[in-house]
């Protein structure tokens, strides 16, 4: 990094809760995006020292590789009920479960939805790309109708794969859960909102008020044969007329 | 005189181009030199229009970009 | 020693759990285990410590691998079935070197089987019912009292060497009720810290649980420091009892419900002058090997009994090699081998 430009400052730089570690994400992923999000709310509300991440199986798998903090690699879809393990055994740690569409709303369904019902007092960040990244493009329980994949080949088709889960709207149902809101990051303002929304998630578990859940929709270039320009334009334009933005439940 | 500037880590970048789509001032570019592993590098292609908002850094998925506004 | 109770075997387990020191228990309800869920239900809260009952037996043991992972004491108890559920958790726990205790009630099996006692299990305890080179310390108590000894001696096990330690009981012992002393309890907060554990990392560099490594050399490495653990503890750790083998013609292998019930064996036969004796296994796994073929090396038959269609059998062929003979009887379906069926069955091998 150069110096400082004359008679500038320095208005934006790299979360001191991050490590220096490279992401291994693909170019234009959303992951390295979010975790930079995280990094700077872990910053802001001064609790690194006392989380404890929950790294999942599938893209973001390397998740316990980015944070200046404790974490945990964990068993594809358990992510909800080994962040509940830690976070009854010691109750002062602040507990966040990163997951993607598969871990989180496929294999994990159990576990993700009886966290949300017993109100862990945890915070979970649901990555929904609509795909499966890591094992190569498969498709995911939130897949859109018609879209292709290596496993929907021709298209996702209803009358043999069903349509897309709205898991948070599940999760919505229930009457335990404190904030369950929807976000997305393809452009500047959604950023701004994502971050709002994270920041409230990870200050209602400081302030021990109970379950919190933020889905992100987010991009993957690489599977979706797109570039991550077209990716973008892809959420904000088709993806959020199935998984529809905002909150979902705010009883915090 | 700009009202900020920014700085890329190189290294860091992979040619994804979502600060140049979300630079309000049409500052960035892809600047034809390729980093270490193979990626063609953004760059301020035309520096003296940054206003330090920080769209591009705050775009950016890898954080390869820091930012600094005039005080 | 602490006040004489009269306690259910799975009582039994959760007493001694609790005085142990576990500070967190996970479990989902079958039969026939239920008790020593009902036990932590009425206890753990009351001593603020943490009882859930789960959506499910895997969600159970990946709530344990948590708790473990941030530096407490913890346990899952369940049934054969839930066991099964339970494997992908062990697998990761072993992996990960995470201390914890499981507890499986062993009933009839495969498959829904029945919810009578059985040893069915023992294959998939001591050769690892998950996927990966693993083992875990596998203790198989025969009584009441003894099931609570070996629980609280599975936290210190499992605490000394960062491994799962299974309790293979069965549903005999789990229902049945004996008078028990048990010892006073032990504080959580007194038990040594954990410097591997996610406990926020505070001043220290960052703890990270992990069973994953990419790269083959160094998972390797992490299989090679298993290993190295495992002959460690075959070394120090083996466990068994020997009793009237000294001047045995035919001595029996068994453990659990099954070593028990054979004492009584032991004793009719040698009142009708055939000198029997037992060799009974209490370390399942680390299997005591060693004694067992020494004792092979001075009596010529030595039979296996058990509640299943054979298993621990193999690992007393394996130890007994051509040294001595290596019949075999054993009773499934939850069906419990009286004295007498025993006897009869020692009697064929008698000269």
């Amino acid at each position: 990094m150069s110096a400082n430009p004359k008679n500038m400052v320095k208005v934006f730089e790299r979360p001191a809760s991050l490590t220096d570690a490279k992401f291994t994400y693909c170019p234009g992923c959303h992951h390295g995006l979010l975790t930079r999000i995280i990094g700077n709310v872990l910053d802001e509300l001064d609790i690194a020292d006392r989380t404890v991440g929950i790294a999942p199986v599938g893209c973001s798998v390397f998740a316990y590789l980015w944070y200046k903090a404790d974490s945990q690699q964990v068993p594809h879809g358990r992510a909800c009920a080994v962040a509940t393990g830690i976070k009854r055994a010691r109750p002062e740690l602040i507990v966040f479960s990163y997951q993607g569409d598969g871990d989180f709303a496929s294999i994990g369904t159990a576990e993700s939805i009886h966290a949300a019902n017993r109100g862990e007092n945890i915070t979970v960040i649901f990555v929904n790309n609509q795909i499966y990244g890591m094992t190569g493009g498969e498709m995911a329980p939130t897949t859109l109708v018609d879209q292709k994949t290596t496993t929907t080949p021709l298209g996702r088709d209803p009358k043999v794969a069903g349509y897309p889960i709205r898991f948070s709207e599940m999760i919505a149902t229930l009457d335990t859960p404190i904030y369950v809101t929807r976000q997305a990051l393809f452009d500047t303002k959604h950023i701004m909102d994502t971050t709002k929304a994270i920041k409230k998630a990870f200050q209602n578990q400081v302030d021990g008020k109970g379950y919190s859940l933020v889905e992100v929709l987010s991009t993957c270039p690489t599977n979706w044969r797109m570039s991550p320009v077209q990716s973008n334009k892809h959420v904000g334009e088709t993806v959020t007329k199935v998984f529809p933005l905002g909150d979902l439940v705010d009883r915090g | 005189m700009p009202k900020g500037t920014v700085v890329f880590d190189a290294e860091r970048c992979k040619g994804c181009g979502l600060c140049i789509a979300a630079c309000p001032k049409k500052v960035l570019a892809f600047s034809g030199q390729l980093n270490k592993s193979g990626y063609d590098v953004a760059h301020m292609a035309h520096p003296d229009d940054c206003i330090g908002c920080a769209f591009c850094a705050m775009t950016c998925p890898d954080i390869v970009i820091e930012v600094y506004r005039e005080i | 020693m602490g006040e004489r109770l009269l306690l259910r075997g799975n009582e039994v387990i959760a007493e001694a759990a609790i005085r142990a020191g576990c500070q967190c228990y996970f479990a989902y309800p079958i039969t026939p285990q239920a008790e020593l869920l009902e036990h932590m239900a009425n206890n753990m809260p009351r001593l603020g410590r943490t009882f859930i009952q789960a959506e499910s037996e895997l969600a159970a043991i990946s709530m344990v691998y948590g708790a473990a992972g941030a530096g407490v004491r913890t346990m899952t108890s369940s049934s054969s079935p839930g066991i099964s559920l339970k494997q992908e958790g062990i697998s990761y726990l072993a992996g990960a070197n995470l201390p914890c205790v499981i507890v499986n009630v062993v009933r009839g099996g495969p498959g829904l089987g029945n919810i009578a006692p059985s040893q069915c299990d023992y294959f998939q305890a001591t050769k690892g019912g998950g996927h990966g080179d693993y083992r875990l310390i596998v203790l198989g108590p025969s009584t009441v009292p003894e099931a609570g000894e070996l629980t609280m001696l599975a936290f210190e096990l499992a605490d000394q060497y960062r491994i799962p330690v299974m309790i293979l009981a069965d549903g005999l012992l789990g229902q049945m009720m004996e008078p028990v002393e048990l010892p006073d309890p032990i504080d959580p907060a007194s038990l040594p810290a954990k410097e591997w554990a996610t406990t926020g990392a505070k001043g220290r560099a960052p703890n990270i649980i992990l069973s994953f490594e990419m790269d083959p050399e160094g998972l390797k490495q992490i299989n090679d420091d298993l290993q190295a653990k495992y002959r460690t503890i075959t070394k120090n750790e083996v466990r068994y009892e020997q009793t009237d083998t000294d001047d045995a013609d035919i001595v029996i292998a068994a453990y659990g419900t099954i070593g028990r019930i054979c004492k009584s064996v032991v004793r009719m036969a040698r009142a009708e002058g055939i000198k029997v004796g037992l060799f009974r296994p209490i370390t399942l796994w680390p299997f005591p090997t060693e004694p067992l073929k020494a004792l092979s090396e001075r009596v010529d038959t030595i039979l296996s009994v058990e509640m299943s269609a054979g298993q621990m059998w193999e690992d007393v062929r394996l130890a007994v090699a051509e040294r001595a003979k290596t019949p075999f009887y054993g009773e499934t379906g939850g069906i419990v081998p009286t004295p007498r069926s025993i006897l009869n069955e020692v009697k064929k091998h008698v000269r």
